[in-house]
């Protein structure tokens, strides 16, 4: 390496990463009157050129397929950009048998420009479930610690739903929701047949506009981006406060070496590369809060490695990567012939479901622990490559038959994703990989991943419920699943829901945790960690809301700490 | 648009973001349809007039437009794949991928190697009897159990079925054959129109 090139100024906060967790931190602190340098791995986000906000398939060359047809790999060329299981330079590796997926994103607002948007809050439950089934651990915090950010957030950043009481899924302030669509009402009268909760969805879409954004528009697109801001991303909602107070710097193109420890055992800085030069750069701060996504944060913090912290930083426990958790997946579709008599009609609404199913069968014993929701969709979407894979597999032969089967069978799909909670488990965890560096020289992760008979069990569950509906609903489920191999009933690969948690918990014992119930590491006390690292349990709820309520009330923390001088 | 709001206006309050006290609360659907035409004006790629192949040679091009062509053929609702542009599609996605290339080029050699046995003469130049005759051969998966002959082809079949379909659906044609309605601004949403009277 040549020289090194330090910036003369040192910065109050040192933001690492700018998806939920960092845009909230960085929108918390700056306002709170702090300066703040933003590090983002990717590039900048332009949504009025980058997003494909009301495109047609044919206006792209690929119809949506992507180069090759290769796009499917990572959803959709609609997709809002720069997200990817694989990305060229930057390899991870799997130990034999984990085959676990990471999807990150490199731009500003991360995963958060593409994401489903479902904004739903942990229950009380879920911070003691530990104490409950004996599975686990407890929380260091409880439901009341973090209900008020709950509020904050869903206040600011607008998530429509509605009352409901359900035990396991805690209202919240909600916007109004959008009426449902054809498919979910008769989902819906289905479960109410089969006693399966059905409700109003909550999604951080606004249905009104608030603080000054526009509200939704109704295209069904919220995972290309959306050039009106009327869904939540950290890029439009949260860098856009900060940049206003003149006190966020936001630097693009770099990506975080290491976390650099003074004498004082105090981190001083952040070492990172530019990746336009691929020059090493230094920048100073008095405060660090690492948000790069769960495991981008363990992999930072056990590169850190120092005289100090042999371990690397924040990792006297060993904890460091262990517990990690992604979400239960597994998904179904069935054919349900009575839509077919639907009349065409506008059937876009949000970028996702308006109603959902929360977990409904809290109050009995169920053979697995924990819970799941079920996702729906469906019905007269926009037609996209490989709607009509089924048909074709299905019916064969060509001509204008086929044509007129496309035209009956078109809108009659319905399909479910059950997302359930995952026991971390000792075989489950990241590391850093002995043998392997990225483009930049940076030692990449090393995942084990193993799902236990808990999610395998949980995952059958899904499809059971998923095959009752669909059949309540007159239909013919579709989807055939094995009960042996690899992935039984369905269940999907290790992070491929991309909800990949717990890898710096926070906890109330040093020994068996990263972080204190503020986000803060035991540690070294000017380290933050406010991406979904640390999350102690992964219950049925999209992490996004959580990290977004748990980084609002670890900047809170670390403005005072900072104002008491403190760090 | 609104009297009063120009686009300017607009562009100011999408680059503020979060700023509160816009001028455009009232106009959602109108300002995101003003976006929507900036952005198509911007990123629209008009289709060339004349589309030259990428992978496939002349011979085989004109071949995937005839299979292409009795896949989805026009009918009274709607123009048919080669109208919605699939061979274009296809060509375009096999200059890019391997797999395609040897699925696809490889299979239409299969398929005037087949028609060459059969007949003595190319796919293209057998009779309309003769082509209907191998299509139906290939085009159904049972055939490749009784009849080992015809295997491959048959699986050179699935693909080119379903890449087309995949391309006409994706078409301006094909879509409104399906009478998608949406890819729109909308003030509120609609839901669900009163279910027809049951049958």
């Amino acid at each position: 390496m040549a020289q090194v090139a330090r910036s003369p100024k040192t910065y109050d906060v040192c933001i690492i990463g700018s998806g939920a967790g960092g845009g909230m931190a960085a929108k918390i602190l700056t306002e709170g009157g702090l300066s703040v340098a933003l590090l983002e791995a990717g590039p900048d986000v332009h949504p009025g050129k980058d997003f494909k906000m009301l495109m047609w398939p044919y206006e792209l060359p690929h119809r949506g397929a992507g180069v090759g047809g290769h796009a499917s790999e990572n959803f959709s060329e609609f997709l809002a950009p720069n997200g990817a299981w694989n990305i060229a330079g930057e390899p991870y590796t799997s130990a034999p048998g984990a085959n676990f997926q990471w999807f990150r994103s490199r731009i500003v607002g991360g995963r958060t420009n593409h994401w489903g948007r479902i904004a739903l809050r942990f229950s009380p439950i879920d911070f003691k479930s530990g104490s409950r089934d004996g599975l686990g651990d407890d929380w260091p915090i409880n439901y009341e610690d973090i209900s008020p950010y709950y509020d904050k957030v869903e206040s600011y950043i607008g998530v429509f739903g509605t009352k409901e009481n359900v035990s396991s899924a805690p209202d919240g302030v909600f916007l109004p929701p959008p009426k449902a669509r054809c498919t979910e009402l008769l989902i819906k009268k289905a479960c109410d047949k089969l006693n399966i909760i059905c409700i109003p969805s909550r999604l951080a879409v606004l249905t009104r506009s608030i603080n000054g954004r526009l509200p939704c528009h109704y295209c069904g697109q919220c995972g290309r981006g959306c050039v009106t801001g009327s869904n939540f991303s950290s890029s439009q909602v949260l860098i856009p406060p900060a940049m206003e107070t003149g006190r966020l710097t936001l630097i693009t193109g770099a990506m975080a070496r290491e976390i650099v420890v003074g004498q004082d055992g105090k981190a001083t800085g952040v070492s990172y590369i530019d990746k336009a030069t691929n020059a090493e750069m230094r920048i100073y701060a008095r405060a660090i809060v690492v948000a790069a996504s769960a495991c981008e944060s363990a992999r930072l913090l056990l590169n850190s490695k120092s005289s100090t912290f042999p371990n690397g930083l924040a990792n006297s426990s060993g904890t460091v990567g262990q517990y990690l958790m992604d979400s239960v997946g597994s998904d179904g579709w069935g054919i349900v012939p009575g839509l077919e008599k639907m009349p065409p009609h506008n059937h876009d609404g949000t970028g996702g479901m308006h109603m959902y199913i929360p977990w409904w069968k809290f109050d009995r014993q169920n053979d697995f622990p924990r819970g799941y929701h079920i996702e729906m969709g469906g019905g007269r979407d926009m037609p996209g490559v490989g709607m009509f894979n089924h048909l074709c597999h299905r019916e064969e032969g060509y001509g204008t038959s086929l044509k007129a089967k496309a035209r009956k069978s078109y809108g009659t799909g319905i399909g479910f994703a059950g997302r359930g909670e995952m026991i971390p488990n000792p075989d489950t965890y990241c590391e850093i990989d002995p043998d392997v560096v990225d483009q930049w020289g940076i030692p990449v992760l090393r995942f084990h991943f193993r799902w236990s008979e808990y999610e395998l069990r949980q995952a059958r569950d899904m499809q059971e419920t998923f095959r009752t509906i669909i059949e309540a609903m007159g239909g013919e489920y579709q989807t055939k699943t094995r009960i042996d191999g690899q992935y039984p009933f369905g269940i999907v690969e290790g992070g491929k829901i991309i909800h990949e948690v717990g890898t710096a918990r926070m906890g109330a014992d040093p020994k068996t945790s990263v972080l204190n119930s503020y986000c803060q590491a035991h540690d070294v006390k000017n380290v933050f960690v406010t991406d979904g690292a640390p999350l102690v349990t992964n219950p049925d709820k999209n992490p996004t809301l959580t990290i977004l309520a748990l980084s609002w009330r670890a900047s809170e923390y670390l403005l005072d700490e900072a104002k008491k001088g403190n760090l | 648009m609104s009297a009063g709001i120009s686009r300017r206006d607009i562009l100011k309050n999408l680059a503020i973001g979060a700023a509160g006290g816009s001028v455009l609360e009232v106009i959602p659907a109108e300002a995101a349809e003003y976006i929507h035409q900036l952005v198509r004006t911007e990123k629209g790629t008009a289709a060339s007039a004349k589309y030259a192949p990428k992978y496939f040679s002349a011979h085989q091009y004109a071949t995937l437009i005839f299979l292409c062509d009795a896949i989805i053929p026009k009918d009274e609702h709607s123009g048919g794949a080669v109208e919605g542009g699939a061979p274009e599609f296809i060509d375009l996605l096999t200059s890019e991928n391997e797999k395609f290339q040897l699925r696809l080029g490889g299979g239409l050699f299969w398929l005037d190697g087949f028609c060459g046995d059969r007949f003595g003469a190319t796919f293209l130049e057998c009779t309309p009897q003769q082509k209907t005759e191998v299509m139906d051969l290939i085009a159904y998966r049972a055939n490749a159990v009784t009849n080992p002959a015809v295997s491959q082809g048959v699986t050179f079949f699935v693909l080119l079925r379903n890449m087309t379909c995949d391309a006409f659906y994706t078409s301006k044609i094909g879509i409104a054959d399906l009478q998608y309605i949406g890819n729109t601004s909308l003030r509120e949403f609609p839901g669900c129109p009163p279910l027809p009277p049951e049958s």
